[in-house]
Order: C-alpha cells, then sequence, then structure tokens
C-alpha cells in the first residue's frame, strides 16, 4: 500500500501572535514552529496502516526549508521518505491543493492522509480540494480508519454523534483527535531519519484566487463586572445577561 | 498546566543540532505525559513507577550512545545529556534508574565485556527487559573505594564472592549486578545474576530523598558465579571510575533538569501569588532569587554544552566532569530550596514539585563522588597536589 501524509509546519500553539509591520501577515519574530497537530495523528494512522498492510510512506509539504524541520519529525516517526515543495510564495488555499495534487498525482498512491485542518489559517479546505482535484473520494474528520480489500472503512464525526462510511481506495482521508495516539519518535528514529533523504522539488506555480489584504487582532477582552456577592444579586444579574449580554 | 517550554536565557538552543532538539524536545513531552502525571504519587508511596521503564526502553533511553547493533540510538553525548536533562525534570530518581542501566551497567558491558557477554545483555537491557545495577559502594567504603571488603576466590571452574554493597540503586529489581570486588587484592568487575545462590539484594528503606527509585543492598554470602562473569578487560579502580565518570556525565546534565523545574515552577508562583496587593514577584528580595536561578541555570547549560562536545571530540578529561557534577547539582540544590522560600508554606506541598527535587538533590550532592570530592579531583588537577593521601 502506498501512502502519502500531506503535512504542514504550523506556529507554536501557545504563541502569541502579533501582525506584522506590513499589516497583513504575522510578526515571525520569536515564532516557534511545529508539525501541526492533527498532521500527527495523519502520520500514526499511515505507521499503523504500513504496518498492518505493508507498503511504503511517505510525506510531503510545502514551504520554505523551514519546513524540513517537520518533514524531519515525520521521518523519525518512522515515515520512510520526504518530499519538500519548496516554494515561499504567497498562496492560498486553492493553489497550494493544486500543487499538491500535482505531485500526488504523479505519486498516485493508495491513501492519502492529511490532518483535518492546519492550525495556522484554519482554513479547513485542503484535503477536500486535493480529492476534487484527484477525482478522488474525500472522508473528513475521520475517528476511526479500517482499510480491507482496496476499501476503506471511517468513523467520522458530525453533529451530536458519529457517522460510518465507506469507500474505495484510492482515497483522500483527514484525521481527528482521536483517531489514535500518536507514537513519539524514538532516539532511534531521530538518529536514523537523519541518513533518510528529504527529496525538493518545484511546485506547480498556480496564482491564488483569494489575497489577504489585512491582519487585526480581535479587540481585547472587557473587564468583568461583578453585580454582587450573595443572592440578593441575582435578579440583577439574569436581568443583565438577559437584557445586556442577551445570552439567557 | 501550560506546557514547560525550557529554560534558555542564552539562545542555548542555537548551539544544538536539529537532532539534539528533537530529541530534547521528544523526551520533554515523554516526561509532560508519563513521568508528571504519576510521579508524586510515587513518591508519596515510596515505589519506582516500574511501567515507565518500558516506555522509556521504547524511545531507546537506555544505553542511547551505544551501536545500533545492539539495539541502541547510537546517539552523541550532547543529545544524550540532553535525555538525562528532560528526565531529572521530571524525578531524579527516574533520571538515576536510566543512568544506572546506560552508564553503570550498559556502559561496563559494552566497554569490558566480552562478545559474548555484550551479546547476551545488551540488547535485553536495551529493550528494557532486563535490568541492570551497580555495585561498588560498600557500607564502610564510599569515597574511598579501593578499600573495599568484598573478595572474589577461585574455586574451580567458579569465582566464590563474599562480602557486602550498599545503596544500590535498582538492586533488588535487577535482573544482572555489575559487582566490584577484590580477586587476590585487585579490583575486578564480575556479572552477578539475580537468583544466584548465595546473593540477595533487600530494599533500604526509610529514605525522605530519591523515595520514587529503589536503593538496596547486595549481600554476597559463598555466591559462586561462573567464571565466564568476569570481565577480562578490567584490571584495578580504573574501571569503576570509568564507569562513575560515564555516571556523572549524565547527572551534571540531570541537575539542569531539576533546576528548571523549580525555577518554572518558582517563576509562575512568583508572578501569580498576590501579597499587600501584589504579585510576589514583584518584590525586589524575589527578583533576586530568580535572578540568581535563572542566571546558574545559564552557566549550568553553557558548562554541561561545552562538556558535551568535548566528549563527543573524545577531549574530555574526567576532572572536567568532576566540575560540571559539582556545581550543576549544587546550583540546583540551592534553587531547589530557594524555590521552596518563593512559594512559601505552599512550597512544602507535593501539589509543586519543588520539595521532591530538594529532598532528591540532597542525594545527588553527595552520590556518584561527594561534593568534596569533586572539589578534591579539581584541586589536585590544578594544584598537582593529591589532599586526600
Amino acid at each position: 500500500m502506498n501512502i502519502v501524509v500531506c503535512i504542514n509546519h504550523v506556529p507554536d500553539t501557545e504563541t502569541k501572535v502579533k501582525v506584522g509591520s506590513d499589516g497583513k501577515s504575522i510578526d515571525q519574530a520569536g515564532v516557534n514552529y511545529m508539525l501541526n497537530p492533527y498532521d500527527e495523528f495523519a502520520i500514526e494512522a499511515a505507521l499503523q496502516l504500513k504496518e498492518k498492510h505493508g507498503g511504503q510512506t511517505l510525506v510531503v509539504s510545502l514551504g520554505g526549508d523551514a519546513h524540513k524541520e517537520t518533514l524531519r519529525k515525520a521521518l523519525a516517526m518512522g515515515i520512510e521518505k520526504a518530499v519538500l515543495l519548496k516554494d515561499t510564495s504567497v498562496r492560498d488555499s486553492f493553489s497550494i491543493a493544486k500543487a499538491l495534487a500535482e505531485e500526488l498525482r504523479a505519486i498516485s498512491p493508495d491513501c492519502i492522509l492529511f490532518g483535518k485542518q492546519s492550525i495556522d489559517y484554519y482554513d479547513e479546505q485542503i484535503p477536500g480540494l486535493v480529492a476534487e482535484f484527484l477525482g478522488m473520494p474525500s472522508v473528513s474528520v475521520v475517528v476511526k480508519l479500517d482499510v480491507k480489500d482496496g476499501t476503506v472503512m471511517c468513523e467520522r464525526e458530525i453533529e451530536g454523534g458519529h457517522e460510518i462510511v465507506e469507500t474505495r481506495l484510492p482515497a483522500v482521508i483527514s484525521a481527528q483527535k482521536g483517531l489514535n495516539e500518536p507514537r513519539y519518535p524514538s532516539l532511534k528514529g531521530i538518529m536514523a531519519a537523519k541518513t533518510k533523504p528529504i527529496e525538493e522539488r518545484q511546485p506547480a506555480i498556480v496564482p491564488p484566487f483569494v489575497e489577504v489584504i489585512g491582519m487585526n487582532k480581535p479587540p481585547g477582552k472587557q473587564p468583568g463586572k461583578i453585580v454582587g456577592t450573595d443572592k440578593s444579586a441575582v435578579p440583577e444579574l439574569i436581568r443583565l445577561l438577559h437584557e445586556e449580554a442577551k445570552v439567557i | 498546566m501550560t506546557k514547560f517550554k525550557g529554560v534558555d536565557y542564552y539562545n542555548t538552543e542555537s548551539l544544538l543540532s536539529e537532532e539534539e532538539i528533537l530529541v530534547r524536545d521528544t523526551v520533554r513531552d515523554f516526561v509532560d505525559d508519563n513521568i508528571l502525571p504519576i510521579i508524586e504519587k510515587h513518591n508519596r508511596a515510596g515505589t519506582f513507577p516500574m511501567d515507565l521503564v518500558p516506555k522509556m526502553a521504547e524511545l531507546g533511553m537506555f544505553g542511547s550512545t551505544l551501536p545500533a547493533k545492539y539495539g541502541c540510538a547510537e546517539m552523541n553525548n550532547v543529545a544524550y545529556g540532553l535525555v538525562m536533562q528532560e528526565l531529572e525534570r521530571g524525578d531524579s530518581g527516574v533520571r538515576s534508574f536510566a543512568s544506572v542501566q546506560s552508564a553503570l551497567v550498559m556502559y561496563p558491558i559494552y566497554s569490558f565485556g566480552s562478545e559474548e557477554q555484550k551479546d547476551l545483555w545488551l540488547p535485553k537491557l536495551a529493550t528494557g527487559e532486563k535490568i541492570g545495577c551497580f555495585g561498588l559502594t560498600e557500607p564502610d567504603y564510599g569515597s574511598n573505594p579501593g578499600g573495599m571488603i568484598t573478595r572474589a576466590e577461585e574455586k574451580g571452574d567458579c569465582y566464590v564472592l563474599n562480602g557486602a554493597k550498599m545503596w544500590i540503586t535498582n538492586g533488588t529489581i535487577a535482573d544482572v549486578a555489575i559487582v566490584w570486588a577484590k580477586l587476590n587484592g585487585v579490583v575486578h568487575g564480575f556479572l552477578v545474576e539475580k537468583g544466584t545462590r548465595g546473593f540477595t539484594a533487600p530494599e533500604m528503606k526509610g529514605k525522605h530523598s530519591l523515595r520514587a527509585s529503589v536503593t538496596s543492598e547486595l549481600i554476597f554470602q559463598d555466591c559462586m558465579i561462573p567464571k565466564a562473569n568476569m570481565f577480562l578487560k578490567t584490571d584495578g579502580l580504573k574501571a569503576p571510575l570509568m564507569c562513575l565518570n560515564q555516571a556523572r556525565y549524565g547527572i551534571a546534565w540531570g541537575g539542569i533538569g531539576s533546576a528548571m523545574a523549580c525555577y518554572d515552577s518558582a517563576l509562575n508562583y512568583a508572578k501569580s501569588r498576590i501579597q499587600f496587593g501584589k504579585p510576589i514577584a514583584s518584590f525586589q528580595m524575589t527578583q533576586e532569587k530568580l535572578v540568581y536561578m535563572v542566571t546558574e541555570i545559564t552557566k549550568a547549560q553553557l558548562l554541561c554544552l561545552q562538556l558535551g562536545r568535548l566528549k563527543d571530540q573524545g577531549k574530555l578529561r574526567y576532572q572536567q566532569v568532576s566540575m560540571a557534577k559539582r556545581n550543576n547539582v549544587a546550583i540546583a540544590l540551592d534553587i531547589a530550596r530557594i524555590a521552596r522560600e518563593i512559594l512559601g508554606a505552599n512550597g512544602i506541598l507535593d501539589e509543586y514539585p519543588v520539595m521532591r527535587h530538594s529532598a532528591n538533590l540532597e542525594s545527588v550532592k553527595t552520590y556518584e563522588g561527594t561534593h568534596e570530592m569533586h572539589t578534591l579531583i579539581i584541586g589536585e588537577d590544578i594544584t598537582g597536589i593529591p589532599a586526600y593521601v
């Protein structure tokens, strides 16, 4: 089974983001980057599929040289090969997905895995777009995965419950937290990753449809109001919640 | 709880390779996920968390600088040091387990053992299937191991061991003990397997320190071991001292870990604890304490990093290891005590890690060469005059 995982290099979840001087990108100074957390579930799923069914695993990431750090982590976790689609131009989801799809078409994998979303821009579009470009079925927000005889059974989260779907391979699957418990890269794996190749390729140039024209931080939180400290304050609290906050 | 981000005032991270950073971060996550949630419970109960052993082994934390053919990670010494640092941020007792398994058991088998001994033991010690311990110290011979009483005598195809060792980490849970004993007046190393007749390893109870670690006596009464169990490549005290030097190297890094844990705890507490209407971090005396801590941690980091680079280049001298062990454990203990002061009464609770680290470091300061012995080792080195004979 030929499995490809598409991964992203994203700001650490604890980063306090500042808007850059151009007013439309984030200030990179002091920002630590990491492997997108949802992609860890996708990598673990790929490794488990390989362990069960045999085959090859490959990670692909589109971005600058800094993405190598994240690719290296995937290699350390046990993925065999990595491809960096080296590009630092400004892209939207469409142009990233298009470039990924071009690359993936050439590789023709049996299964393409993503994290359900990147935690940088939260567009949540890429897995679906890639599937569309490749004419493959797409199953998103997957929490359980089972491959058998060219078909894949997925359990996915829906509002208030789970849905079980079946589709044929090749397919694009996006992983949700709960799919598995991602392994740590072992120390041996980290050392072995040094010798695994990261192949650099030029991705297709696809002009973006969407342009970011400005970024603003949300307004600061308003200070709270103490209505009172005993039960005599309850009627006033209810009135405020009802009339001012309009939450009840 | 916010994730521990490390203490790096001088951007020492820029001096580490990508792999070294990934090793550190992996073990850091492992400690957050697997050690911190359970350690206080074990510390209270005075038990070693045995279920950590296979998990640590799976990550490759045992004998991690040894060759891949034994199932080891074959990392450099800086990466190994970072593993020790992060483990000790969890607990000195857990770090001690890994130190003993790696530096005091796997290292001597690798360095002094026969091919058969290496093939037999190293892969199993790497996977944690077997646990080892190291018996040098005796009740009456600590800083002066050359005076040891434990004896080996030749008898037919066997050696017969008699004597007792004390303060042996992992002793009771070990499958194999590396035991140092005098044969015809010369110190030699022997592999003694658990269950060998005449060998017992009772656990020492009542410790106020390293409570999440097993400390034992090793007692040998006419204990017969096959001749093949003696290390052929050792002769005299140099071999066990080489092992101790490996362990001391890891301990020097470990000191940074416990110091960082205490500093982090004290800094967070000082910023959130309000007295006289403002955080105690705003008071000059608290700031002075915190500044002392971060400065000493930074110095300790630089000391270890250069020590590791020297070790990787094969240029390390044992006196340099003494300096790092002596300094880093002493400052870690100071930092733990000061952190306890900043936390006030809260500092004595096991809701915070500082009192546990402080109690642990009391042992670490005097084990693997007391603070004083390291002073004398460096003293002799710089003056040319040994002060202990």
